[in-house]
């Protein structure tokens, strides 16, 4: 029987390699993937506390569920808009997108 | 089950019966009659807005809880939707360019969905219907921002917007599950009653505050604003400003009152300092702007700080205030949006300089200007004024004198900004100023209704009366 703690440990993990990723890559498409392992770990972190703590219910998991379904939605209208980006200047690195500032 | 419950639901369903409508006669009306698109639209959100005016006297609760209903929530519920239909009325101008006409229908269903998502936000009573609101608001509000497909701009813009978004709600997402971790509950009855302040769940608080504290642009979350607000086509930019911004501040204040309340003392605590943050930040950095949508960005970021001063002492009184001032705000903004809009749909000038001698040419929309900025100056005798000052007698009153002198404090800096654009239309000389152009009749009675607004309802007290009647506290 693997514990509670060694999900949450990877959990934790994953949440702040997406933060770090978020803040660091330097690619539209990287931040994306980053974005999606913190949402990927919540899905796990709701998982893992309804598997083992509240083991008579199922709202964790249903809640995994449609935050699994939501994230798909909005990541694919975020790859429609860099795939705009892409067709306006042909590139996605974020050192372009320096048209809006001040 | 019972069916009837569905009628409870009516600004929901209403609201989705106009969507329909228009989806439909975006699908199959062709030709001469797709000229009709714009009237019918708003013509139908006035109906919306006369079927929900008047809100019903009980509250109840359903679907197991899962929607929850009091009469405030249905006047906070209306006035988004006027902000909605003053915003479509803006829009005709730039929805007639060649380059969108084809996509008139998009823009009306992807906005009504957004408020739709909005006011599913705000009837929430459990976090997993509160999330899937939130994102109904937010995803099609990205689509709206990168709008004007064509341009780098405007795809930058939601890029960033669609980005911060989801980081933004990841965070969130990450708070609600230790929150669930440690009470084992979703709905915001049960959850109010196990939450006891352990420190984890201290930091699921501040977790949790990122994700609204995004939609509201509170100030560690704000670093998207100015762009989406600058990128995005402006009627978008004084929808984001305005009726996004409302709905999420009053969710905010409903959440705090009802889930956290056992928690008042941490979340004042982070409340306090946020509020001090968005304020003096937002108005240091306006200041040096030159562009006006990124001007009034900035001006919107202290302004929510402002807005969350009425939530920050949790009573009664502070709720009235909130929903006062966001209706306030509303009429002086989106006055202030839809001129933006009217002068760079005719000349294509969004800066400060090019505002030069703007009384010469345009003296009318040089004046409106100038009201909508005294109101979000809070000059008395306009709305802005008798809104600042209940929102600083709400807080005043619960004892957060140190905040109210801070924020009187920034009323002078914010003063000094909003004269310089004053400044700008009546006292610069310009040898080439915006040329003398007359706006189209949609944006005349916008107009109207926010000039009707900035200029009656700080006077006309029954309005702060009415929507006293159903305000609560903690």
């Amino acid at each position: 029987m693997i514990h509670m703690e060694y999900y949450l440990v990877v959990s934790t993990v994953m949440m702040f390699a997406g933060i770090y990723g978020f803040f660091t890559r330097r690619n539209l498409l990287a931040i994306l993937i980053s974005v999606e392992l913190i949402l990927n770990s919540v899905d796990i972190n709701f998982a893992v506390f309804n598997r083992f703590l509240f083991p008579g219910q199922l709202e964790g998991f249903f809640f995994a569920l449609f935050a699994i379904g939501v994230s798909a939605a909005e990541t694919a209208v975020a790859i429609a808009i860099i795939i705009n980006i892409y067709r306006n200047i042909r590139n996605i690195q974020v050192k372009n997108m320096n048209e809006l500032n001040g | 089950m019972d069916y009837s419950q569905f009628i409870y639901m009516r600004p929901e369903l209403s609201l989705i019966a106009v969507i329909v409508l228009l989806f439909f006669f975006d699908l199959f009306v062709k030709g001469k009659a797709r000229g009709y698109f714009q009237p019918l639209a708003c013509l139908l959100m006035t109906v919306h807005v006369l079927v929900n005016v008047a809100p019903s006297r009980e509250s109840f609760s359903l679907f197991g809880g899962m929607y929850q209903y009091v009469p405030m929530m249905s006047i906070v519920k209306t006035v988004l939707a006027i902000g909605a239909m003053v915003v479509m009325l803006q829009a005709n101008n730039w929805l007639l360019r060649d380059d969108t006409r084809h996509k008139q229908g998009e823009f009306y269903v992807l906005l009504l969905s957004t408020l739709l998502g909005m006011n599913f936000m705000i009837s929430a009573g459990n976090f997993l219907m509160f999330f899937i609101a939130l994102e109904l608001a937010s995803v099609p509000m990205a689509c709206l921002v990168a709008f004007d497909k064509y341009k780098h701009h405007s795809a930058e813009a939601g890029a960033k917007y669609i980005l911060s978004a989801l980081f933004s709600s990841g965070l969130m997402l990450y708070g609600i599950s230790m929150l669930y971790g440690t009470v084992g509950t979703l709905y915001f009855d049960d959850m109010a009653a196990r939450l006891s302040g352990t420190p984890l769940q201290v930091m699921a608080l501040v977790f949790f505050f990122s994700g609204l504290g995004f939609k509201i642009s509170l100030v560690p979350f704000h670093l998207w604003t100015a762009d989406a607000y600058q990128g995005a086509p402006t009627t978008v930019t004084g929808y984001l400003s305005v009726v996004s911004k409302g709905a999420a501040a009053f969710t905010l204040m409903l959440i705090l009152m009802k889930v956290f309340a056992p928690m008042v003392a941490e979340w004042q605590t982070v409340l306090f300092w946020l509020i001090i943050a968005s304020i003096t930040v937002a108005n240091l950095f306006a200041l040096r702007q030159q562009n006006l949508k990124r001007f009034l960005a900035f001006s919107s970021i202290s302004q929510a700080g402002y807005v969350m001063l009425g939530a920050i002492g949790g009573n009664a009184m502070g709720m009235t205030s909130l929903v006062f001032y966001l209706l306030v705000y509303l009429a002086a903004n989106l006055a202030a949006f839809g001129i933006i809009n009217a002068i760079e749909q005719n000349s294509g000038k969004v800066d400060m300089d090019d505002y030069n001698g703007l009384y010469k040419t345009n003296p009318k929309l040089a004046f409106m200007m100038t009201l909508a900025l005294f109101s979000l100056a809070g000059i008395p005798p306009f709305a802005g004024f008798f809104s600042k000052f209940f929102i600083f007698m709400a807080a005043f009153g619960e004892g957060f004198h140190v905040l109210v002198v801070i924020a009187l404090l920034n009323t002078i800096i914010s003063l000094y900004y909003y004269l310089r654009v004053v400044k700008a239309m009546y006292i610069n000389s310009s040898d080439a100023p915006i040329a003398t152009f007359r706006s189209d009749g949609y944006t005349r009675l916008s107009l109207a209704l926010c000039m009707a607004g900035v200029l009656l309802l700080g006077i006309a007290s029954s309005v702060y009366d009415g929507i006293n009647l159903f305000a609560f506290g903690l």
